[in-house]
Parts: structure tokens; sequence; C-alpha cells
């Protein structure tokens, strides 16, 4: 098949999302630094991670599916790293509520994430992503064995928080929400046959 | 620690970068983020450019609305230690969902909006209603310059020198009768003008026009002011144009923008938030530390000034706003928490 052909190397295209995750974020952070990202740079970086790893999220859902439509088996070496960066973007995004939007008052910090049940869902998914990137390592993987597969499964839990904690903290905006929402549907039901082994 | 001490350097490098550099470098990031994963399928902060704003040249190149200086009798600096928010953060972070939900969306979508000619329509229980055309608005009342602290129920806050004149003064004129309870204030219909009217994706949901009201107590308390404009010229669109009101107690929402009518009525009248949200935005929607919004804290909040991300601005958040002295014994035997 032509695709299979012109796939790129699996290097080269690592070092495409190494790029693509950490060059809008080098960008970003540069901006606010500088206070030439809009009138308020903190709900930008707080808003641009957030969306960022709710996308790399749901990229890393779509390469099984996306691999076996163009039989492109590559496709899954792809999903660690972008998965990692999901993780990375998730947890820049509560560092940045940390350090720039309560800025360091760990009282209100605590009392947020527990008070606000939009922020206590998005906490839920940034630990279980904290604990698939954690056992993501090489050794802790094999050491695993097949708990590793029952562990990562728990990316659609993360992914199903990811997309409530988003509809959940707008203010009347759902638009944007509500197609993240149908498009993490569509990923579920492109793996309807996974779901229904697991229900036998 | 290594995050406080760039502050300073940020404050100088900020107050060297001129507009076009400032555009330049948020095009950038909006064509930086479309390559990127940070902004795949998103509406972040690349939506701000809407359909048009995709590449390097965005709807940040249309012309810039033209503000006119206005004379006005300047503030009695001195009695306010608050330190203003930078003008072209005033005029660029703005909710104005008629104009699209996100803050840089109004600046985007609105530097063509029209306010010449404009009708203002005092009307309803008063027993001279009259209506005021767009130079009855810098001409009728005398213009004062009044610094007032701007509290946004997303918890940011603003420092804004606003023009402009007391409310009191139209209601007055208007000589309300006895049945004048409430004051019932509306924005401009026009979604020919404003995209966020035409669609609901754009728009948030809201059901236009947007509608705002207070208690005729408080819209004749001196503090109540109509702005016509700010830093010295008129209002640009996206800060409501070509006539606002600000009601510094309040939660920014309260202070309705592009007016067209104020209806002096009996019973008290429907506002928009309350609709979309009764149980998150109250009619009265008093800035109050002691009662948090449903999602978030309202103790404190984030005063925008300069400085960029470093800043160090999160403050405490005043009953009233900071306005007590004048306006809590409007509210003294009200239970706050019942009434939001």
């Amino acid at each position: 098949m032509l695709i299979k052909k012109y796939f790129p190397p699996t290097w080269l295209a690592k070092t495409f999302i190494h790029l693509a995750s950490l060059l809008p974020l080098a960008n970003l952070y540069w901006l606010a630094y500088f206070d030439e990202l809009g009138g308020d740079p903190v709900k930008e970086v707080i808003h641009f991670t957030g969306i960022g790893a709710l996308n790399l999220l749901l990229l890393s859902l779509i390469l099984t599916p996306l691999a076996k439509v163009l039989k492109q088996g590559k496709l899954i070496q792809l999903r660690r790293v972008i998965g990692l960066y999901a993780f990375f973007y998730g947890l820049l995004h509560i560092l940045n509520f940390l350090f720039f939007e309560v800025q360091f008052d760990f009282s209100l910090f605590i009392d947020e994430i527990f008070d606000r049940p939009y922020i206590t869902v998005g906490m839920t998914a940034l630990l279980i992503l904290t604990a698939l990137a954690v056992t993501s390592i090489g050794f802790i993987r094999r050491k695993m064995g097949r708990n590793w597969q029952k562990l990562h499964n728990l990316t659609y839990l993360a992914g199903a928080l990811v997309v409530i904690h988003f509809f959940w903290s707008v203010k009347s905006e759902l638009t944007s929400p509500l197609m993240y929402i149908a498009f993490f549907l569509f990923l579920l039901y492109l793996r309807k046959d996974k779901f229904r082994r697991w229900i036998k | 620690m290594l995050i406080k001490s760039p502050v300073k350097s940020a404050l100088k490098e900020n107050e060297v970068t001129d507009e076009s550099v400032y555009n330049g470098r948020r095009s950038l990031l909006k064509s930086m983020g479309f390559i990127g994963a940070g902004t795949l399928l998103s509406n972040s902060i690349a939506t701000s450019a809407n359909a048009e704003g995709f590449g390097l040249f965005s709807s940040d190149e249309a012309k810039e609305f033209e503000r006119t200086p206005l004379k006005y009798t300047p503030a009695n600096v001195g009695e306010s230690s608050d330190v203003l928010t930078p003008e072209s953060k005033v005029i660029s972070h703005n909710n104005f969902y008629e104009f699209g939900t996100n803050k840089s969306d109004p600046v985007n979508n609105s530097q063509g909006f029209k306010v010449e000619p404009w009708s203002l329509k005092i009307s309803g229980e008063v027993n001279k209603p009259f209506t005021l055309d767009y130079d009855d608005l810098f001409n009728k009342y005398a213009i004062e310059e009044r610094i007032y602290r701007l509290r946004c129920v997303e918890a940011w806050s603003m420092v804004v020198p606003w023009l402009g004149f007391s409310l009191a003064d139209i209601i007055k004129q208007a000589d309300p009768t006895s049945k004048a309870k409430y004051v019932a204030f509306e924005t401009l219909d026009d979604p020919k003008q404003m995209p966020g009217q035409r669609s609901r994706r754009i728009g948030g949901g809201i059901d236009f026009p947007y509608v705002e009201g207070l208690r005729i107590d408080e819209a004749m308390n001196p503090l109540t002011f109509m702005s016509v404009g700010l830093y010295g010229k008129t209002l640009a669109p996206q800060n409501g144009a070509p006539i606002r009101l600000v009601v510094p107690w309040k939660y920014g929402f309260k202070s309705i923008k592009s007016i067209v009518s104020i209806k002096l009525v009996e019973k008290m009248p429907p506002t928009t938030w309350n609709i979309l949200g009764p149980s998150e935005y109250g009619f009265y929607a008093n800035v109050n530390p002691d009662v948090s919004h449903p999602r978030w804290s309202q103790a404190s909040e984030r005063r925008i000034t300069g400085g960029g991300l470093f800043a160090r601005n999160r403050i405490e958040t005043l009953p009233f706003n900071g306005y007590s002295e004048e306006v809590a014994h409007m509210y003294k035997d009200m239970d706050l928490r019942k009434y939001y």
C-alpha cells in the first residue's frame, strides 16, 4: 500500500511529535512571560495546556483504531510518547493553576480541588495519567506483566473525566466541549469490540 | 526563588513593546498553535481569530475603531492607591458575548461596529420619556472621570478610568412615577453587526438581546455610572460603545454594554445571566467574598495589571468590591446569601 511505503520512519515521526508538543509550549511561556499573550496571560496558559492535554490524550486514543484502518502497525509505537505528552500538558495545566492562578496559596489550592467538582474530576484524571506515565517506564512495564494492560485501559476513564471536566468548567459556551464529548464517544464506538470483551 | 526575580524586567519589557510587535507575536502564536499538538482540533487561543484568522494575517489586521478624545473633569486621584490596568489590556480583555466568548473575540470582531447614529430610549414608568441620540450622549451631561475597580464574576479584576455621568442624571430628567421600582436595561439587538447574536455557537448560547436590571435605589446611587469613554477617549466597541453601565460594587456582568433602552418598571426585570444560570448568577450580584460561585471561590481575585505571567497579582476580594461605605446601607436588612 502506498501509505505503508511512504510512512515516515518512527524516529522521524517521534521527532515531529517532540517538536509539535514542545515548541508551542516554549512559545506560550515566552509570550506569557513578556505579557504579550492578551489581557490575562494566566488564563491563556491554563487553557492552552488544558486543551493541549485533552487533544494529545484523544490523539493517543485514536492511534490504535487508525493503525487498524490504515494497516499501519508503526502508529502503535507512537502511543507512548503522545500519551506521555498528554500527561505532561496535564501536569503543566494544574501547575499553572497553582503557580499563576492561586499563586501558591496552598489552602486555596486544596480547597478548590475538593470543593469544586469539575476540578476534582480533572484532578482524578491527572492522577490516572500519572499512574500511566510512571508505569510506562520499560522495566516497570515488564514487571507488571498482564496487569499493565489492565491498568492502561484506565486511559479511557481518564479521557471521559477530562471531557467532563472541560464541559463542566465553561460558563455557557457549550459547543466546543460538546464537540469533544461527541468525538470521545466516537472513539469509544471505534473500540466497541474491546469493551465487549471486557464485559464478557 | 527562581520565580520571583524576573518580575521587574518583565514589566520593563512590556512597556517598550509596541503594538505591532504585540499583534505579530499573537499571530505567530496562533499559527504555531495550529501546527502544534497544543491546539489540534482545538478552540483555545486560536479561535480568537475565528475562521478568517488561521494564518499570520488574522482579523487583528482589521482597521481599528477610532476613539475620539473627550473633554472631562479629571478624577481626584490620590484618594485611591489602586494601580490602573493598562489601557491596552482594558481594550483587549473583554467579556462581550455579542462578539464571541473568548476574551480576545470582542476586540477582534467589533472594530467595524457602527455607533453613529445611536438611539438610547428612556421610557416606562416616567412622566417625561425621552431619547438620546449619539451627540446627546457626549453633550447633554457634564462628563467626569471616575476611577473604579471592576470585579468580574470570573475572579479577575481591573481598575479603569471611566468617563461619563451618573445614571441618576438621566433618571431624574425622565421624572419617574411612584410605580418606578426597578430599572431595566437592554443592549442593542443587531445580529448583522454582532456575530454572537447570529450564531449560538459564537454567542455562547445566550438569548439576545442582553438584558440587565437594577433596583431603583441602586440605579439612583451616586456611584452608578453611565460611561461613554475610558482613558480620555470615547469607548471602543469591545468596551460597550457608545454608552454602557458601570456598577462598581457588582460583578461585571451587571454593567451592561451598548445600551439602547433604559426602562423604569414596577417589577423586577429579567436579567440575562440569571436566566442562564439562576443558581450561579443572582439579580443582585453584589461582589461578596463570603458567597462563592458554585464552581469557584470569590474570596480573592487576580488584579489584571502589567507584568506578565509572573505578576503576583492575587488580592483579597472586598465586600461590595470595596464600596461598602457608599452602598452597604441599601442591603442592610437583606440576607446576602439568599439574594446573591
